[in-house]
C-alpha cells in the first residue's frame, strides 16, 4: 500500500520509494523474461550480428600490409611518394629483411593477391621476389666460411646471438620480434618462451641480432624447433656485413668473441649490400617508383580503397579518382540490381493483387486449397524451380516451342527470353510471388466485406467502392510486400546465376564471385556493405514517405 | 397478414423467396409493404431471415423468387448503388481511412455534388447527430456510440426516402443503447423517412417501431404494431419471443365463441380465449403474461377456474416482485408483481391459488 508524503516521491508500506519497490518487484519477471529469449539473443548475436560486424569491419580493414612489411611501411611514411623518383636506401633494405620473413612465413604470397586488386602483376611480383632473395645472403655465407666455419653452423651463432650462460638477455628487443612475428602470423605468440639475444650483443650488432632473432622466434614459436640446432636465415650475413662496416668489436668478451673478431679483421673484404641494386636485380618492377607508390598508397590500417573500388574509383597517390572505362562495372551492376528489383517488386504487385483478393474472399475451404497452390513452390527447391524456368525460357524450350507451334512465331525468330534480364525478371518475379501474396492476403482478409456494402450503398459503383475504399485499406499489405520481395530480389544470387547470362546477373553475383574465385573478400565486404546501406536508405525513405507503421504482416 | 397489393405501399414484397444452396428456403413466400414513413422493425431470432431480407432490399442478395418494388417500381434488376437506399451496418462499416467528414461526403462525392454545397450538408448532418466538432477525427478516434451516431448521419446524409438498419446498436452498453433508440426513432419521424431495421433484441422492437414484422423460419409469423404483439400474438412462437410468458400444455375440452375451457395435461381445467384453436379435443398451449396472472380471489370473477400453485422463489427486483411457482407440474410459472405499499409478498413455501381473467389467458397452437 502507498502513502504520499507531502513533498517527497510515493513510498511504498515498508518506507522505501514506490519506484525502487516496484522495480524490485518486477526483477524477477524480467530475469525470467530474458532468460527466456536467452538462446535466441545468443543465437542471433552468434549467426547474424557478429558475422555482419566482422564483415563491416573487413571492408575498411588493411593490417595485412603493415603486418608483412612493417619497417618497410614505416619508412615509406616518410617519403614523398613520387611517380618518377625512388625511395631511399633505407627502404629497400626494410624491404629485404621485411620481404624475406615473410617469405619464410609464406606469407608473402597474400600480400602479392592483396595488392594485386590494386593493380595486375603485384601478385607475381611478390610470389618471384620472395623466392629471389635467398641469394644476398648465400654469396656473403661462401665468403664468410672461408673466414671460419662456424659462420655456416648452428651452435656457433646461437652462442653468439644468446651470448651464452650467465648472459643478460633483452626482453625487450624479444618481445618486439615476437610482436612482429605475431602479426605477420596472425596468431598470439607467448613472449616468456621466445629467444632473447643478450643485451650486449644487441647493443653491437642491432641488425644481426634483429634479423636473427625474428628467425629464432619463429623457429622456435611457429614451428616448434629447437633454435641451438638450427642454422639461421640467410638475412643474419647481409646483416652482419652491415654491423661489422659500423661498429668497433675490439673489446667484445662475450661468447663466440673470437669468430666475430677474426670476421671484423677481415670486414675490408666485404662489400656493404646496396638494397637498391638487389632489388632490382631480383625483379624489375622494385625499380619502378610506381610500385613503392602503390603500397605506400595501401599501407594504411584501415583503408577506403576497397570502397573506392566498390564504386568503380580507385585509390592513388593522388586520392581517390575513377577508375580507367573499361574497367568500370559495379556502378552498372549496382544500378541494374536496383532498377530490376523494383521492376520484380511491380510485377510481383500487379500480379499479386488479384490473387491474394481471390484467396481473401473465398469461403475458407477454396481459399485454403488455393493457398496450398500458392506455397506449393516453397516446398519445391529453389534451384529446381530456377532449372525448370531454363526449360521453359530457353529458344528451343516450351514457350518458344508453343508459340511458333501456334503460329505467332517464325521458326528462326524465336524470342530471347533466358540469360538476359528479361529471364531473370520472370524467373524471380515468380519465385517472389509467395512473398508478395501472403502479406497482402493477411491485410486483405481483415478487410470486412461491409466497407464494400457500405461505399454501394451510399452510391459508389463498383470501381469507386474499390479504389476509394478497398484498395486505400490494403495498401499496408502492398507495402509490407513490396518491401519483403524488395530486400529479397536486391540480394537474389542464385536465379540471377542460372538464368541471368552477362546481362541480368545481379550485384551478389559479383559478390559471390569475389568471396569464392578472386578471393578479395575485402571488396565483397565493401559491396555487401554498400548493398546494406541502399536497403537501409530505402527503407528508411519509405518510412518517411508512407509510414512503417502502415506496414502489415497480418 | 399484411394485405399483398396496396395502393399506398412505397416497399414492397411480393411472394419473394430466398434460397443460397438451392434446396432449402431461407425466406419463404415473403409479402409485405411499407407505407411512407412507416418505422416497420424486423424481428426474429438468427437464422430466421429477417437480415436476407433487408439485404434483398438493399441489393447485396438477389431475390430467388418474387419481386421487391419500391415507389412501385421493381427494383429487383437495379444494382445497389443505384437503389439510393441509406443503410446503417451492425459494425457501423466507418472508412476506417478517412475523416468522419470525409465518410459524410463520400455519399455526396459519388453523386457529384459540388464542395461547397457538399459541407454544408455534411455540417447540417454532423449537427443533427450531434457531432458537429468530430469532423476532422477518424473513425477509430471515436467511441462506439459516436461512431454509430456518425454511421447515422451518413446514411442520412444524402437524403435517403429509405433508411435500412441491421442491428445498429448491437455493439453498445445498455444505456447508450436507450437513448439511441430514442434519438434514432426521433431522428425517423421528424425527417418522415421511411425506416426497415432489423433486431432481435424485443424490447427494442417494442420501443421503437410504428410496425413490428416476428419473423421465424422465413416467413412473417405475425405482423402488428408492438401493443397488439404483445397483448395479442397470433401463436406460441410469437407469445413466447415477445416478453415473458408462462405456457402450460392441454386439450380443448369446450368452446363458445370467445372463451374455451382447456384441460391441462395434469387433470386441472382452466379458462381461456381460443386464438388458433378451432375446436374440442385439438391440442393446445396456453400462453399467460406474468404479469396478468392474479393470486387475490377478490380480483378474479366469481365463477373463474383456479389452479393450486406453490410458492419456490421469491425474487425482489426493485420496481417488482418476480415470483416462481410451481403450477400444474410446471416449474418455471413466473409471475409478476408491482412493488406497491400493500403488495404482499409470498414466501417459499407458500400454498396459493392462481386465476386469470379469460383473455388474458390465450389458447394457441400446440
Amino acid at each position: 500500500m502507498s502513502d504520499v508524503t507531502q513533498d517527497g516521491p510515493v513510498l511504498a508500506a515498508d518506507g522505501t520509494p514506490l519506484k525502487k519497490s516496484l522495480a524490485r518487484a518486477l526483477r524477477v519477471e524480467k530475469l525470467r523474461a530474458l532468460a527466456l529469449i536467452a538462446p535466441l539473443l545468443i543465437f542471433v548475436l552468434v549467426s547474424f550480428i557478429i558475422p555482419i560486424g566482422s564483415m563491416l569491419f573487413r571492408s575498411v580493414e588493411n593490417q595485412i600490409v603493415g603486418n608483412t612489411l612493417p619497417n618497410t611501411v614505416a619508412r615509406l611514411n616518410a617519403w614523398e611518394a613520387d611517380d618518377d623518383a625512388l625511395p631511399p636506401e633505407p627502404v629497400f633494405e626494410a624491404m629485404y629483411y621485411d620481404m624475406f620473413n615473410a617469405a619464410e612465413a609464406k606469407r608473402h604470397t597474400r600480400l602479392g593477391s592483396r595488392l594485386n586488386y590494386e593493380a595486375s602483376g603485384m601478385s607475381s611480383l611478390f610470389r618471384q621476389s620472395g623466392r629471389k632473395l635467398d641469394d644476398l645472403g648465400k654469396d656473403y655465407l661462401k665468403d664468410m666460411r672461408a673466414i671460419n666455419a662456424g659462420w655456416g653452423q648452428a651452435g656457433p651463432w646461437y652462442e653468439l646471438m644468446s651470448g651464452g650462460e650467465g648472459a643478460e638477455a633483452d626482453r625487450d628487443f624479444s618481445k618486439l620480434a615476437v610482436g612482429r612475428i605475431s602479426r605477420l602470423e596472425e596468431t598470439v605468440l607467448k613472449p616468456a618462451e621466445a629467444f632473447a639475444p643478450s643485451v650486449e650483443i644487441v647493443a653491437l650488432l642491432p641488425k644481426t641480432a634483429e634479423a636473427y632473432t625474428s628467425f629464432a622466434v619463429y623457429e622456435g614459436l611457429v614451428e616448434g624447433r629447437d633454435v641451438a640446432t638450427r642454422k639461421p636465415w640467410e638475412t643474419v650475413y647481409p646483416a652482419l656485413v652491415q654491423d661489422l662496416k659500423a661498429a668497433d668489436v675490439s673489446g667484445f668478451t662475450g661468447a663466440g668473441a673470437d669468430m666475430l673478431k677474426e670476421l671484423a679483421g677481415n670486414i675490408g673484404q666485404f662489400e656493404a649490400p646496396n638494397f637498391t641494386q638487389v632489388m632490382a636485380e631480383v625483379d624489375d618492377d622494385w625499380s619502378n617508383p610506381e610500385t613503392w607508390s602503390l603500397i605506400k598508397a595501401h599501407s594504411g590500417k584501415y583503408t577506403n580503397g576497397y570502397f573506392l573500388n566498390a564504386i568503380d574509383m580507385q585509390r592513388t597517390p593522388d586520392g581517390a579518382e575513377m577508375q580507367p572505362e573499361n574497367k568500370r562495372v559495379l556502378l552498372t551492376l549496382f544500378k541494374r540490381t536496383l532498377y530490376m528489383s523494383l521492376a520484380i517488386t511491380g510485377m510481383c504487385v500487379l500480379l499479386a493483387y488479384p490473387v491474394a483478393w481471390i484467396l481473401a474472399n473465398l469461403p475458407a475451404r477454396s481459399a485454403n486449397m488455393l493457398m496450398i497452390l500458392v506455397l506449393l513452390p516453397f516446398w519445391t527447391s529453389l534451384l529446381v524451380r530456377t532449372s525448370a524456368w531454363k526449360v521453359m525460357l530457353q529458344q528451343q524450350g516450351v514457350i518458344n516451342d508453343v508459340l511458333v507451334w501456334l503460329g505467332f512465331l517464325a521458326d528462326d525468330d524465336r524470342l530471347i527470353i533466358i540469360n538476359n534480364a528479361t529471364g531473370t525478371i520472370i524467373a524471380m518475379t515468380h519465385i517472389l510471388l509467395p512473398f508478395m501474396i501472403l502479406p497482402m492476403y493477411s491485410v486483405m482478409q481483415t478487410i470486412q466485406p461491409t466497407y464494400l456494402r457500405a461505399a454501394k450503398s451510399l452510391g459508389a459503383t463498383n470501381w469507386t467502392a474499390f479504389w476509394r475504399v478497398y484498395f486505400p485499406q490494403s495498401v499496408p499489405g502492398i507495402g509490407a510486400g513490396s518491401i519483403l520481395v524488395f530486400i529479397l530480389a536486391i540480394g537474389y544470387y542464385i536465379t540471377p546465376e542460372i538464368v541471368g547470362g552477362t546481362k541480368g546477373v545481379f550485384i551478389s553475383n559479383r559478390i559471390a564471385y569475389h568471396i569464392s574465385s578472386s578471393l578479395n573478400w575485402g571488396l565483397a565486404a565493401a559491396l555487401g556493405t554498400i548493398l546494406l546501406a541502399v536497403v537501409l536508405v530505402l527503407y528508411w525513405a519509405y518510412d518517411k514517405i508512407v509510414g512503417i507503421d502502415n506496414v502489415k504482416l497480418g | 397478414m399484411a394485405k399483398t397489393h396496396d395502393e399506398d405501399a412505397f416497399v414492397a414484397f411480393e411472394r419473394v423467396q430466398k434460397s443460397y444452396d438451392g434446396e432449402t428456403l431461407v425466406v419463404k413466400d415473403l409479402n409485405l409493404t411499407l407505407p411512407k414513413g412507416e418505422f416497420l422493425t424486423m424481428l426474429g431470432p438468427s437464422g430466421s431471415g429477417k437480415t436476407t431480407c433487408l439485404m434483398m432490399l438493399a441489393g447485396f442478395e438477389t431475390a430467388t423468387h418474387g419481386e421487391i418494388k419500391i415507389d412501385g417500381v421493381s427494383i429487383n434488376n437495379i444494382p445497389p448503388h443505384k437503389r439510393g437506399i441509406g443503410m446503417v451496418f451492425q459494425n457501423y462499416a466507418l472508412f476506417p481511412h478517412m475523416t468522419i467528414a470525409e465518410n459524410l461526403a463520400f455519399p455526396l462525392e459519388v453523386r457529384k455534388i459540388g464542395k461547397s454545397d457538399r459541407e454544408a450538408k455534411v455540417k447540417r448532418a454532423l449537427d443533427m447527430v450531434e457531432m458537429g466538432n468530430f469532423g476532422g477525427r477518424r473513425p477509430a478516434q471515436l467511441s462506439g456510440g459516436q461512431q454509430q451516431r456518425v454511421a447515422l448521419a451518413r446514411a442520412l446524409v444524402f437524403e435517403p426516402e429509405l433508411v435500412l438498419m441491421d442491428e445498429p446498436l448491437g455493439a453498445l452498453d445498455k444505456q447508450l443503447r436507450e437513448k439511441m433508440q430514442f434519438e434514432i426513432t426521433h431522428l425517423a419521424h421528424e425527417l418522415g423517412i421511411t425506416t426497415v431495421y432489423v433486431t432481435h433484441d424485443q424490447t427494442e422492437a417494442l420501443t421503437m417501431s410504428d410496425r413490428v414484422a416476428v419473423f421465424d423460419d422465413g416467413r412473417i409469423q405475425q405482423i402488428a404494431p408492438p401493443d397488439e404483439l404483445y397483448e395479442n400474438p397470433q401463436n406460441s412462437f410469437v407469445a413466447q419471443f415477445i416478453g415473458e410468458n408462462n405456457t402450460l400444455q392441454g386439450v380443448v375440452k369446450k368452446i363458445s365463441g370467445n372463451a374455451c375451457i382447456v384441460q391441462l395435461d395434469s387433470g386441472e381445467e382452466i379458462d381461456a380465449m381460443p386464438v388458433n384453436v378451432n375446436k374440442v379435443g385439438d391440442r393446445t398451449t396456453v400462453s399467460i403474461r406474468p404479469e396478468r396472472v392474479e393470486f387475490d380471489k377478490s380480483r378474479l370473477h366469481a365463477d373463474a377456474h383456479t389452479l393450486k400453485a406453490e410458492v419456490l422463489e421469491f425474487i425482489y427486483m426493485g420496481d417488482i416482485f418476480r415470483t416462481r411457482l410451481r403450477v400444474a407440474g410446471n416449474d418455471e410459472f413466473i409471475i409478476k408483481t408491482r412493488n406497491a405499499p400493500d403488495q404482499v409478498r409470498l414466501k417459499p413455501g407458500q400454498q396459493i391459488e392462481i386465476g386469470w381473467l379469460p383473455e388474458d389467458c390465450r389458447a394457441l397452437d400446440a
